[in-house]
Order: C-alpha cells, then structure tokens, then sequence
C-alpha cells in the first residue's frame, strides 16, 4: 500500500470509493487485531491485491460526473499542499495595493527546484472556519488585482510564474460586482497574455470559469488527471439548459471537462497522473508527479527569449476553437 | 395574491423596473412601454431609434438596425459573414447544438451572434463588431470570439480603431471550454492593440454579463454605456441563489457601474453616434484611408 496522509483518512468516501476503502478498512483491521501467522500474512496479501484491482477496475471507467466529484473531494490537496511539497522558501505575499487582501487567492515568492518562481493559485479551505475565510476559493476582484501586481512583479525580475487553478469559480456577490469583477477577470488576461515570462497554468481541482482562466493564460496548461475544467459549472448548466439541477451529471458529461476531453478538444498540453486512487489518497506522490511536469515544461520555456514566448503564446490562444468557413474549410 | 385583489384604477412607473429583464423589439401596430405604461405608435417608436417617444425608455433593438444608426450609409464591408459553427462537443441539451443552430439562424435571419463590419463613422474608418443578442442570446462560442480577434488584428493591421457593441448573455455553454478560451483569445489580441496604441470602445449595450463582459468588453479605451443597460459578471439570478439576499434597486445597470467606476459615460441611443464619434475624433484617428 502507499503510505496514506493523515487528513485523506478522514475525509468523507464518496460512493464509488466505498468497496475499496471498506475492503482496506477490513485489511487494517486484520492487521491489528491478530497476531500474523503465515495463512493470514497470505490472506492480507490477497485482499491488498484484490483491493489494489477494485480500484482500478472502478478508476478505469469512471463518469464524467464522478469525476467532478473527485476534483472536489474534501480530501483532495489543495494549492498550498503542493506549493508546501515542490516549492522551497515559500513567501507568501498579500494584498492588491487597492483594496484588500483576499485569502481565496494565494501568491508568493519562492524556489522551484533552485529555480526563482511566482507561485499563484486559488486556495479553498479544509475546516469551516477556513472555508470561511478562503471563500471556498473564490476569488474577489482584490484577489484577481493581487495576482496581477504579483505577475507584474515577477515579469519586470523576469521570474517565471506557476499557477495552480482550483476554484469553483470567480465570487459572484454584491460587493464583487460593486469592485468590478469583470474588469479584474478581464484585466488579467490581457496582461497575462503579454507578460514576458514563462507561465504554467496547472488546473489541480476545479477550473471553474472564467474565474480559473483569471490566472490562467499560460504558455504550458496541465491538469491532474481527475481534475476538471469547464466555462460553468455543471450544476449551472444543468439549471439553464436542461432546467433541472438534478441533471448535473448529464451536464458534466455533455460539456466534455474532464483532462481527456480537453486533452482531445487541443486546449491542455500534458495530463499529470495522481496518485491510484486520487490524488487525496497520497499527496507526496502527486505532487512528485506534477513537479517531474513542471520541471519538464518549465525547461522547454526557460530558454525563450520573451518576444518568441510572447509570440507562441498568442498563436496557441489564437488557434482555439472550432469553425467552419464558407466553402467548407475547417478549423 | 389574496383571493380579492384590490382593483388597479391606475398605474404608472413601477418602483423596480421588471420589464428591463426581457427588453423586446418594439412589433405589431401599437407598442406599450413597459416603463411608462404609454400605448405608442410601433412605427414612431421606430423612427425614434427604439426609443420610447414619451419617457425615453430604450426597446431592444434590432442589430441590422443598430449597424444602420451608427455606420456612415454605403460605407460599410461585412466581413467573416460566413464562418459558421460547427457542433465540436456534440452537445445535446432539449435539442441537439447543431439543429438549434440551424433553427435560430432561420427565426434570426443571421449566421452567428455577431455582425464584423469595417465602415465608416463620420468619415472616421474603424472596424466594429455588433453582438446579435437575437442569436442565442448574444452567446459567445468559438465563432465570435475568432470573428472579434479577427476584427481586432484587422484594426491593428490598419491602424483603426476598433469598436464592440456589446450585448449578451456571456459564453456559449454549447461549445463548453472552446467557448471559454475565446476570452483569452480575444484578450489577447487586446493586448496587442493597447501595447499599438489603437483606439479600443467598447458599448456596452443591455445586457452584456458572463464572459462578454469579462474579457474585451471590460477592456475598452473608452466605456460608453446606454442606460440602464444590465452589465455584470454574474447574472442577477446566480448573485441571488449564492448569497440569498435581495439585490439593491438599479443593481448592476449602466448608472451602477458609472458610480463604481467602471463605465466612462452613459449615452441615450440617439447621441451615441455623435458620442463616439466626438472620442474618435479626439483620440486623433486619422480620416478616411484610402483602403477603405
């Protein structure tokens, strides 16, 4: 078994995990309760097996839905469990200079394998008190407006910059509209599309909307293998399209988010395994895995002179979408 | 309601506007105003630009009709009038993508939700981008966004400058995250027209929320807004679902947005030519090329 972490433990099992995890339950409780003579040893080594091909078999085919649920599992590492993982020295830094400091959006300074980087991402919380706080990781116009003068910091010491994308989506509130949360959402992709520093954008939870996109234009985008991305939420579209909540699975399969899907629609560059099971069932291995990602790209980009990157990164953005023109010339 | 309502002799000017939610094209002989509650002439209201000719409430208006109020007459090009959308995720919600397409470009009369044109604004060339809210709510998928990056590296190429009159629902859900990268793209191409330094309006016309305002249309040189148009990131009803409370009167219109600093100007429909022409004219466009 991979060594499990402390907090994935107790996190709550969702359906389609429940016979492996009550299969290892009774494993465990083998373990402890006897004294382990051969026959048993055997038997462990049996159920470990058993349990190890349960999963598979349930991780092999699951639904577009039940990956939505995966990317928003409790359990699941947040942005500042991988930044705690792979980046070393880790600064935070606060406040947008304008207004406040929200705590749904996190940035800071640190090292990437020896290398200087800005590191950014939305921060959901574990307890109540924290979800509080964070907002549930969904930014404000002040946390969009601190990602920006965090960017712009690191493009005028030409540092690159690594987003972690995992928000249900921009806040939607009074006091977000009253700030001005389109032009904070929007500002920030003009300027991120002409920053002239290496970026990459990995989605790690859920890429909600235009809220993930915020600090999401990039010249390399990953995502987690049960991570998701989408333009709303599939509960938003179920209400409005299929005018029934009920019908969010429907929805999560129809708007095709899950990693393969935008893997074959063109829009992400490298899917990034998570630990069997999920990444909330071993942190350290995912986040080893999405480093050993990060370290290949960052490599490719590092060498770029800043007009070339710049470049590049407007044609990937622009070759986006699917049309036809008069004639018949598909694109 | 009670089981005996109390009998209505006479109303006027409700306190919050519903009738701003659904804003329809003035049609038949006689149009009401849902504001003042006045019984107009459709053909008047016409003539007037959509306009209600008693309380000066702004109708809906239809886009070929808008293009006409605000192009200089026999300047303009269509340009892209045939790149089409194609049904990339093979979306199926009450009807498949592909025949709500087909059908909403019969009762439209248009191919896409966006009409690119290059003309002319008293004699001041610039290339402009009308939303069609008639086509699926003004939605923006992979079509407009590449019609609108399109029109801006036209604008960038000849040094025009380039206008989006804005009015729609936001992002195409039908074409999921294609329809979401269109705002990095046309952002993008943004950024290449600020860093040249060509003129960027944006009109922001009801309703402009979701996707549409929060890429180029909140990226303008110049916000100039019609009033009390509804612009926003999130549509009232998903404000309202999140924090459940009610939402303050003239929440998120035009005037809204001026007083939080996010709209340059409001301008009534029938000065918005002269508006924008006076800006154009100030940010110092250069007159009529010889290429258009």
């Amino acid at each position: 078994m991979p060594p499990r972490k402390e907090k994935a433990k107790e996190a709550p099992v969702l359906d389609f995990e429940r016979p492996v995890v009550e299969l290892e339950r009774k494993i465990d409780d083998l373990k402890q309760r006897t004294r382990l003579s051969g026959e048993i040893r055997r038997e462990i080594e049996n159920l470990e097996t058993r349990a190890r091909e349960l999963q598979q078999h349930i991780f092999s085919s699951l639904t577009p839905w039940q990956k939505v649920q995966l990317a928003r599992h409790p359990g699941r590492p947040y942005t500042l469990d991988y930044v705690s993982r792979i980046i070393t020295d880790f600064t935070e830094l606060h406040g947008d200079r304008r207004f406040a400091d929200d705590a749904a959006m996190i940035g800071g300074i640190g090292f990437f394998e020896g290398i200087p980087v800005l590191c950014l991402g939305q921060q959901k919380g574990r307890t109540i008190k924290e979800k509080l706080a964070r907002n549930v990781g969904m930014a404000k116009p002040e946390g969009y407006r601190k990602a920006m003068r965090l960017m712009d910091m690191a493009a005028r010491f030409g540092k690159p910059i690594i987003c972690m994308l995992d928000t249900p989506g921009a806040f939607p509130g009074i006091d977000a509209e009253e700030r001005g949360q389109a032009e904070a959402v929007a500002k920030n992709l003009e300027i991120m599309a002409g920053l002239p520093v290496p970026i990459i954008a990995a989605v790690i939870g859920e890429g909600g909307s235009g809220g993930a996109l915020a600090i999401g234009v990039a010249d390399r985008i990953l995502m987690l293998e049960y991570s998701v991305y989408s333009v709303i939420t599939p509960e938003g579209c179920a209400s409005i399209l299929f005018r029934s909540d009920a019908r969010k699975a429907e929805a999560a399969a129809a708007m095709k988010m899950t990693a393969p899907d935008l893997a074959r629609l063109g829009i992400i560059d490298e899917i990034v395994p998570e630990a069997p099971g999920g990444a909330h069932r071993n942190f350290d291995l995912t986040a080893r895995n999405l480093a050993a990602a990060l370290r290949r790209h960052l490599a490719d980009l590092l060498p770029l002179p800043p007009s070339l990157l710049k470049d590049l990164r407007y044609q990937k953005y622009r070759r986006m979408g699917a049309f036809v023109e008069a004639g018949g010339l598909a694109s | 309601m009670s089981d005996n309502p109390p009998i209505v002799w006479y109303r006027r000017n409700k306190k919050d506007e519903p009738a701003l939610e659904k804003r329809s094209i003035p049609a038949g002989v006689f149009t009401k105003c849902p504001m003042c509650r006045e019984a107009l002439l459709t053909g008047e209201v016409h003539k007037n630009l959509d306009v209600c000719t008693s309380c000066g409430h702004h109708f809906a208006m239809a886009t070929r009709d808008r293009v006409a109020s605000i192009m200089d007459k026999g300047s303009l090009i269509e340009h892209d009038a045939h790149v089409e959308s194609i049904d990339p995720l093979g979306f199926r919600d009450s009807k498949k993508y592909s025949d709500r397409l087909k059908s909403t470009r019969k009762t439209s009369g248009e191919v896409e939700a966006l009409i690119a044109v290059a003309g002319r604004i008293e004699n001041i060339a610039v290339e402009a981008g009308f939303f069609v809210f008639e086509f699926m709510g003004g939605s923006m998928g992979s079509v407009v966004g590449e019609k609108i990056t399109r029109l801006f590296e036209r604008a960038l190429e000849r040094r025009v400058p380039a206008l989006i009159f804005a009015s729609s629902g936001g992002a195409r859900m039908q074409e999921g995250i294609l329809s979401l990268m269109q705002m990095a793209k046309t952002s993008a191409a943004i950024a290449r027209l600020r860093e040249a330094r060509v003129p960027i309006l944006s009109i922001l016309l009801h309703p402009t929320t979701g996707g549409v305002a929060a890429s180029f249309s909140m990226l303008g040189d110049l916000h100039i807004a019609e009033p009390k148009a509804l612009i926003g990131f999130a549509g009232p009803r998903v404000i309202q679902n999140t924090i459940h409370q009610n939402l303050p009167p003239g929440f998120q219109r035009s005037e809204f947005l001026l007083t939080h600093g996010f709209v340059d100007i409001i301008v009534p429909r029938k000065e918005l030519k002269a508006t924008i022409a006076l800006a154009l004219r100030w940010m110092g466009t250069p007159a009529v090329t010889t290429r258009n």
